[in-house]
């Protein structure tokens, strides 16, 4: 009996706090908070790692036995299909945006370039973890070779899949677009890509969270900014949810 | 003579508002994959150890699952619980807090110590200190079950693996550092509930964690303790 009116005194309280909590997180004082942290944990990362500090590589043995697919695990275009089903002769990867020589790579001329091996583990940001062996050319080789103008600032990865009715994108800094494991892979564990896992192509970017890594990847391009590209927060994920931009944390 | 220094009492609520958020949060956090494993990889619920119930939303921040801005809040309240945890180490190293009241010594571990704290009738308000339990139990907090949070937590974080690979292989991989981490706070929801009834049974205790309260001189061998009046 006694525990009625508790029971409505706790639900009122936490009503209150729902509605004070949905106040506090859209405000502009919550918001720049939240960046201010973020910011904050990837200065500290980047300080402590440098730049190019590179995260554990995995032998063999220690690879996961499958590797999970998550988000998008198919592109639903015919098209698609039927390059996946011929093996991706046609798939193009086009260089552009701010670069002085834009790009258009088959998969053989990604394969001719010199590779990278890595086997590392994947984290998703629901927590669970996956490793897995890939080989591509490194990001920087592109970038190089497409020469990026002074005033590109952040790299934008397009890709083929669309999820929830938006083209998925990511996007990085040139510290991660240089860092010499962010690559193009084409293969898992020695197999040309899987279906699920982002065939043909998909970025690494080994020092972020799963949904940074683009599938189905169609081009890569400099940018000055990413204000205009989606609903301006430079990721799928970024704009449909409010995910963190630096996923390191 | 102040019972709790100035350092002592901002450092006790900045945390506590920090571990709720960090708690709340990270419930909120566990609810997006609610299986745990050991070692370095886990993704199948066949290969987990534990799964966790789903946390109800009154219990989570934000009230619904909200993977995103729950992030948001555990990102955030990370810094005061990590930063304030390096100062108040260093202020209690400084201005003997340490030594007086946490530091044990052989006798304190010995059985003898540890029932006679527990059968000791001394009102928590003793001057003299804390007695070998309390000793011991909040020197796990401090030394352990704080720090593992921060070292677990870092350790998670795909960006800090770069800086520091070490702190994954210690822990044992990182789905290994994520369980520990998932068991290290509630080992701190236990603490604070055991801590919190404590508290509310002599509240006078919480006011002088406010106020700094006062040091009695040493008491002469009293009376039986006065029990905390109720209203």
């Amino acid at each position: 009996m006694v525990d009625l009116p508790r029971r409505s005194l706790i639900a009122a309280l936490a009503a209150l706090g729902a509605g004070a909590c949905s106040k506090i997180n859209k405000s502009e004082t919550t918001r720049s908070l939240v960046g201010a942290a973020e910011g904050g944990h990837r200065a500290v990362h980047r300080a402590l790692a440098g730049k190019q500090g590179l995260v554990p590589e995995y032998s063999r043995a220690e690879r996961s036995p499958t590797f999970k697919g998550n988000g998008s695990v198919t592109v639903d275009d015919p098209a698609y299909q039927q390059q996946l089903a011929a093996g991706f002769p046609d798939w193009r990867l086009e260089v552009r945006g701010l670069v002085e020589t834009p790009l258009s790579l088959t998969l053989a001329d990604l394969r001719a370039l010199p590779q990278r091996t890595q086997i590392t583990r994947h984290d998703c940001v629901e927590g669970w973890s996956a490793i897995g062996e890939w080989q591509g050319p490194q990001l920087s080789v592109l970038l190089d070779a497409a020469k990026l103008r002074k005033e590109a600032r952040f790299i934008i990865f397009r890709c083929a899949d669309v999820l929830y009715g938006r083209d998925y994108y990511e996007s990085v800094d040139m510290v991660d677009a240089y860092h010499p494991q962010t690559i193009i892979a084409h293969s898992l564990n020695g197999e040309p890509l899987p279906e699920k896992n982002g065939a043909p192509l998909r970025m690494r970017i080994e020092r972020q969270l799963g949904y940074k890594h683009a599938k189905y990847l169609t081009a890569i391009e400099a940018v000055a900014s990413f204000d205009r590209i989606g609903d301006g927060k430079g990721g799928f994920w970024e704009d449909y949810a409010g995910y963190q931009w630096y996923a390191g944390i | 003579m102040i019972r709790h220094a100035l350092s002592s009492r901002l450092w006790h609520w900045i945390n506590a508002g920090a571990i709720i958020v960090l708690f709340m949060s990270g419930l909120n956090i566990s609810n997006a994959h609610r299986y745990l494993y050991w070692g370095d990889y886990g993704f199948d619920p066949k290969d987990a150890w534990a799964g966790v119930m789903r946390f109800p939303g009154w219990a989570t921040i934000p009230q619904h699952y909200n993977l995103a801005v729950a992030r948001d809040w555990h990102i955030i309240a990370a810094w005061p619980f990590a930063v304030g945890l390096l100062v108040i180490w260093a202020a209690m190293l400084l201005n003997g807090h340490f030594r007086r009241d946490l530091a044990t010594c052989p006798a304190d571990w010995t059985p003898a110590g540890v029932l006679a704290s527990l059968r000791s009738r001394a009102p928590a308000t003793a001057a003299h200190g804390y007695n070998p339990v309390q000793k011991i139990l909040y020197g796990m907090v401090f030394g352990v079950l704080l720090p593992m949070m921060v070292f677990t937590g870092l350790a998670i974080s795909p960006g800090f693996q770069a800086a520091a690979p070490w702190l994954l292989e210690v822990l044992g991989g990182r789905q290994s550092a994520r369980s520990l981490h998932f068991i290290f706070s509630w080992a701190i929801f236990g603490f604070v509930v055991i801590h919190l009834m404590l508290a509310l049974a002599n509240w006078r205790l919480i006011l002088g964690m406010v106020t700094g309260g006062s040091r009695a001189p040493d008491p002469a061998p009293s009376p039986a303790p006065e029990s905390p009046a109720h209203g």
